[in-house]
């Protein structure tokens, strides 16, 4: 919300121009430097980039492989982020259990912590010699330097995105829908589903897009535990960050298209924080 | 049958026993913090008691006495619950909230809206039916709350202070449809609103520091209040105390004469209470001559308009504070302002002495 919206001077409407903000005339400066930061290697990277040559570097075989591994595992990972976090969020949100906050705080641990810990972490929990690599073998489901283990990547490091960003919206809705609902009549599971839920819908959307682009950007864990094989776990970022010495230009178009992903997400997730601002 | 529960929570102070006979309809009143939260709590199944049991016509609601502890989730206990916002959910339309109910129970869409629109028409909102309860206005929301009430055919409905977030303007209306559907349902009514009381509900219960400190019928309650907090929403000065020669004695030995209408077997030294109406009293500026034997000093503390009068607010340093209705008149004849030191006066015969 910014302040022109909150303001309902009539000087307001005149382009915000006549509003006193109450800031020294100084601040704009590194307030533009920093902007400029973010949008400088933006420009760069367009400059740079040999429009001629867009479409066909961004389909070459190794980029469209890449590009579909991408986004078969990041759809994948977002299901696993909504299978499980869609319940822990809830559970860490409507519960009070002891703990709670230590769990709370492991599971967003992700979030802090260097994404190649997270690799080495996962290799040593499912790798071939990790804490259920033996049973997992054992079962047949060898998972390190597979396409799971890219899944499992993901997975991890986009969960804390969901949870942290489900809790929010479960806090902000309150309880008072689901007590009235109880009281009609309705089942735990009943009050879930046809309340609970339905009222999440757009707080779930925009924590699902975000822990998607999460599972789309994700490298470091990927590279540490599930290695890089064209076609199998070499990700859109892998192959970015090995193109970037033998062809730069794949890699830029490759990061552009990145970029626009990126952009397309931050809309959506504008779009329907908005329409759930409406309902709360 | 109705409604039997006896249930305590230390950690609130609250111990209350109570009924509601089967469709009856009672008014719980009690000033903020007295337990009406609590006991609306324990009822609908959200807060658990330390001790006690309840039982809705053959249902055990809870029973933490008997071992094991038997509590039957809010789901499960045909009580449901009117808050002071609507709170309809807002992803459904009008009708299918008021379906809701129905269908949770297992009836098939069709019936359920069937019903939902029986239910609409009975609190005068079918022509919302298709709407979305963001296009609502306050009043027209809470009077599909009701119906979507109604529709779960509960066995006791709790209405939680329905008319506190309403427009003034819309409360008579939603009165006049909650009179009409309550009638012979099992009814728990919390509020401050003593018009609620008198419409809605056939007997009053009245709340302090978690505990019951009176209930009856309505009328009666009114009439002859025994707490401070009845007599101040029945809009009647109280003093209670002691018979002593036919007055009422209070703690600081101030009398209060009066006259005794019921036939009532008060005998000497038993609590009594006088109760009289701020209409009765009246205002001098020095000691008046003449028939009043009720004359108390007092300081003017408040003034404050009601329609044509002036209630004044006068302490008299012995713990009462006493409300006096007087005409804008004598409030600038008699120069009154906070602090202004007064005689408050009223005729023994305007003072009824009952039992309490």
């Amino acid at each position: 919300m910014s302040t022109t919206e909150a303001n309902p001077a009539p000087a307001s409407r005149t382009g915000g121009r006549a509003d006193y903000s109450g800031l020294p005339r100084w601040l704009y400066v590194p307030a533009a430097a920093g902007a400029l930061f973010v949008l400088l290697p933006l420009v760069a990277m367009v400059l740079r980039m040999d429009w001629t040559r867009f479409g066909e570097l961004i389909t070459s075989e190794s980029s469209v492989a890449a590009l579909e591994l991408s986004l078969r595992t990041s759809v994948s990972a977002t299901l696993a982020c909504l299978v499980l976090g869609v319940p822990l969020a809830l559970a860490l949100a409507r519960r009070h259990f002891p703990g709670r906050d230590l769990v709370r705080s492991i599971v967003l641990l992700p979030l802090v912590l260097p994404p190649v810990v997270g690799g080495i972490a996962l290799l040593y929990t499912f790798g071939r010699r990790g804490l259920l690599g033996g049973t997992l073998d054992v079962l047949g489901i060898p998972v390190a330097f597979t396409t799971t283990a890219v899944v499992i990547a993901q997975t991890f490091v986009a969960l804390p995105f969901l949870v942290v960003s489900l809790e929010g919206t479960l806090r902000t809705v309150g309880q008072r829908y689901e007590l009235v609902a109880a009281t009609l009549g309705a089942r735990p599971s009943t009050v879930l589903r046809r309340v609970t839920l339905p009222l999440l819908l757009p707080g779930l959307a925009s924590a699902t897009v975000l822990s998607f682009a999460r599972a789309l950007g994700e490298f470091g864990a990927t590279v540490t535990f599930a290695g890089s094989l064209q076609g199998v776990t070499r990700t859109l970022p892998l192959e970015i960050y090995l193109q970037r010495v033998d062809d730069p230009d794949a890699a830029i178009a490759l990061s552009l298209v990145l970029v626009g992903v990126a952009v397309v997400v931050m809309l959506v997730t504008n779009r329907i924080s908005q329409r759930a601002l409406t309902w709360a | 049958m109705g409604l039997r529960v006896q249930a305590a929570l230390a950690g609130r102070g609250f111990a209350v026993e109570l009924d509601v006979a089967d469709g009856e309809q009672v008014a719980v009143l009690g000033p903020n913090g007295s337990g009406k939260s609590t006991l609306l709590g324990i009822l609908a199944g959200t807060l658990r008691p330390d001790h006690g049991r309840a039982t809705l016509d053959d249902t055990v609601l809870f029973d933490l006495d008997a071992r094991p502890h038997r509590w039957r989730p809010p789901h499960a206990r045909g009580v449901a619950l009117l808050a002071q916002e609507a709170l309809l959910f807002p992803h459904l339309s009008v009708l299918d909230n008021v379906a809701f109910g129905p269908r949770v129970a297992g009836r098939s869409r069709s019936e359920s809206r069937a019903l939902a629109e029986r239910w609409l028409d009975e609190v005068d909102a079918i022509e919302f039916a298709g709407r979305r309860p963001g296009q609502l206005s306050g009043g027209q929301a809470q009077r599909v709350a009701i119906a979507r009430a109604l529709a779960a055919e509960p066995r006791l409905l709790l209405l939680d202070e329905p008319m506190a977030a309403l427009d003034i303007s819309v409360a008579p209306l939603l009165r006049r449809v909650l009179r009409r559907v309550l009638a012979g349902r099992t009814t728990m009514i919390v509020t401050h609103d003593l018009m609620d009381a008198l419409l809605l509900s056939e007997r009053m219960i009245v709340l302090e520091q978690g505990g019951v400190v009176e209930a009856g019928p309505t009328g009666a309650v009114l009439q002859h209040p025994r707490a401070h907090f009845t007599a101040h929403i029945a809009g009647l000065n109280l003093v209670t105390g002691v018979l002593d020669h036919g007055a009422v004695r209070d703690p600081s030995g101030a009398l209060l004469s009066g006259v005794r209408p019921d036939a009532d077997g008060l005998a000497e030294g038993e609590p009594a209470a006088a109760a009289f109406s701020p209409a009765d009293v009246s205002i001098h500026a020095a000691p008046p001559g003449g028939s009043p034997r009720n004359v108390w000093d007092a300081t003017v503390t408040e003034l404050e308009p009601r329609g044509d009068l002036i209630r004044v607010r006068a302490d008299d340093r012995h713990g009462h504070v006493l409300a006096a209705d007087v005409t804008p008149q004598s409030v600038a004849e008699l120069d009154l302002y906070p602090g202004r030191e007064v005689t408050c006066a009223v005729k023994a015969a305007a003072v009824t002495i009952y039992p309490i």
